[in-house]
């Protein structure tokens, strides 16, 4: 069954109008700045707000349909999880986690059963007497990861789920989000304004302005291809999966780096194409990656130039017009891309 | 030449505060000074005196009842809806508070009374009649008392976050679930101490229960009436009486020391 979303809001002068489709197993990233409207889409489709036009459906399950149909919350089957989680405070972790399956109708001892298996999957079983305000941030989102996914919703709504963490917990967390959002057999709608999350997470990436869809594919199609000069330094990164030892990582796909920070273990490597510096001979120096690479096309944007290199691996460049004059930037070009070791970010995969 | 230094008060303020403390303070310990209390706890127990406070405990329970029932939802109603007119019914709501009480009895006599606007029809229809009855003392409390639990359990429901109950609602909660298990305890505090008030204002009250319900020993005469028929015919019993009134008073500042006396930085 899939999520059909065609969602029309009016604020005032701020109009959302996206479609939106969510397939089983697929996880789509509504990304776009902040304003962009994205969290008004998220709350129309768990219906804690009605859409003035358009329709909400789960295929034929029609959830809001003005002006006949209006589900409200309590009867999709939605989860979600909220970017400052709203826990209930008076609530232990595992009531939290429990109030899900005990408002759909179970009994006490089996919405606990069931709150206490999934404390489980997420790491936190020794933390069921806890209240959430002695949870760390990290906790506190597995929590509420947990109380979202513990009735089964058929569509499992994310807004800003890691925007609440600081940087070195993010990492953690947004890894063990991916793999509880692989093992979730529904529809993911996950909203950001971070690209990477965008990319890491999701299998489509929606982009969102002013309430309208910018662009949409795969974060590689769409990193590759941005179609607008905000797209194009939003989703540009150029990301990599690979297997660290120290501060060397093999990438899967062949090709290897240098990182600054030693690590272990399956990582991802990431980097922006503003970081990528192009040269016609190879580069000498200490702690450089570089590597010889062909031009496969070259887009012109308004203040930068995006190139696609061929390579092992292959890496976006963001260069200036006066490098593509200097260097005579075609199709076919060889040249030597170099990366500094510090503008590389590994994080575990 | 000396320094002029912060912190020291002025004569001009210290001498007006001081005399005002003991304005407030002095009665209070004539109260106790006066107090019979080697027969203190005879008269308590006496039947006049032990009849008047039961009454008075009761009918201010009853109307404490009363007032959560048909407050709470109130309360609910101003603080979460887009109700036009908001303002002006939340003002309305809390006249009682500033209306002088026997001004509140006339209106509820004029309105309840048995030839009454509402109390005719209460009279002809189902033989009800308040005026001069215990249910008339829970009402004249009641209407006097209200507008204290509302005005705490609204300014509880407006400081918590709606979007915990939207988070209910996503996990399958009604809305009263949500109401019960959500956002019932995190106003706990607001609505208990409303409650307190709302009792205590209850528990006091003397002109709208007199005007309303008359003074008849055993069904309408709660503890304020006997206070003040006592003065005349017995002061000892009197201040045996304003003395359990002054402990309950008390004792409900204690209660909500926290909210009140410990709020002010």
């Amino acid at each position: 069954m899939t999520l059909h979303a065609a969602l029309r809001v009016d604020r005032g002068t701020f109009r959302l109008d996206l479609t939106l489709t969510v397939e089983p197993g697929e996880v789509v990233a509504l990304l776009g700045p902040n304003g962009a409207g994205k969290t008004t889409a998220l709350r129309a489709v768990a219906g804690l707000l009605p859409v003035d036009a358009g329709q909400v459906r789960l295929d034929e399950e029609v959830w809001d349909e003005p002006p006949t149909v209006f589900v409200p919350p309590e009867r999709r089957g939605v989860g979600v999880v909220f970017q400052d989680y709203l826990l209930f405070a008076h609530l232990s972790v595992l009531e939290n986690v429990a109030f899900g399956p005990r408002a759909r109708g179970m009994d006490r001892a089996g919405a606990r059963e069931r709150a206490r298996s999934w404390l489980e999957r997420v790491g936190l079983a020794d933390r069921a007497a806890a209240r959430p305000r002695a949870l760390s941030g990290g906790q506190a989102q597995r929590v509420a990861l947990a109380r979202a996914l513990v009735t089964e919703p058929a569509v499992l709504l994310l807004d800003e789920p890691l925007a609440a963490l600081d940087a070195s917990t993010r990492l953690h967390v947004r890894s063990s989000l991916g793999h509880h959002l692989a093992e979730y057999g529904g529809r993911t709608l996950l909203v950001t304004h971070d690209p990477l999350d965008a990319m890491v997470l999701a299998d489509r990436i929606v982009i969102v302005e002013h309430g309208q869809v910018v662009q949409q594919g795969a974060p590689a199609e769409v990193a590759r291809r941005p179609r607008t000069d905000y797209v194009a330094t939003l989703v540009g990164l150029n990301l990599y999966r690979g297997l660290a030892s120290g501060t060397t990582v093999r990438l899967a796909d062949g090709g290897r780096f240098t990182v600054a920070e030693p690590a272990a273990g399956p990582v991802h490597v990431a980097f922006p194409p503003s970081a990528v510096g192009l040269h016609p001979e190879p580069v000498a120096g200490s702690p450089r990656n570089s590597w010889p690479v062909t031009v496969a096309d070259v887009e012109q944007h308004a203040h930068t130039v995006r190139v696609r290199l061929a390579g092992n691996p292959p890496v976006l460049a963001d260069v200036t017009p006066a490098v593509v004059a200097e260097l005579r930037l075609s199709p076919g070009r060889p040249l030597w891309a170099a990366v500094k070791a510090t503008e590389v970010i590994t994080y575990p995969a | 030449m000396r320094r002029p230094t912060r912190g020291r008060v002025p004569l001009l303020v210290a001498l007006p505060s001081l005399v005002g403390l003991a304005f407030l303070l002095v009665p209070l310990v004539g109260l106790l000074a006066r107090a019979p209390w080697s027969t203190l706890g005879t008269r308590l127990v006496g039947p006049e005196v032990g009849q008047a406070l039961l009454l008075s405990l009761t009918c201010a329970s009853l109307a404490t009842v009363l007032c959560l029932v048909l407050g709470v939802p109130l309360a609910w109603l101003l603080a979460r809806t887009e109700l036009p007119g908001r303002g002006v019914l939340r003002a309305l709501v809390t006249v009682p508070l500033v209306l002088p009480p026997v001004v509140g009895g006339v209106a509820l006599l004029l309105v309840l009374g048995r030839r009454g606007l509402v109390g005719q029809y209460l009279h002809d229809w189902f033989g009800v009649s308040l005026p001069f009855t215990t249910a008339g003392v829970v009402v004249a409390e009641a209407f006097v008392a209200m507008p204290f639990l509302v005005i705490a359990v609204e300014g509880a429901l407006r400081a918590a976050d709606p979007r915990f109950e939207e988070a209910a609602a996503t996990l399958g909660a009604t809305r009263w679930v949500a109401f019960r298990r959500v956002t019932l305890p995190s106003i706990m505090p607001g609505l208990v101490a409303g409650t307190v008030l709302c009792w205590a204002r209850a528990l006091g009250e003397f002109g709208a229960t007199i005007t309303f319900a008359g003074n008849f020993p055993g069904r309408t005469t709660t503890m304020p009436l006997a206070v003040y028929l006592a003065l005349e015919t017995d002061p000892g019993a009197a201040i045996a009486l304003s003395i359990v009134l002054l402990v309950v008073s008390v004792a409900v500042l204690v209660s909500l020391r926290d909210r009140w006396i410990g709020g002010a930085p």
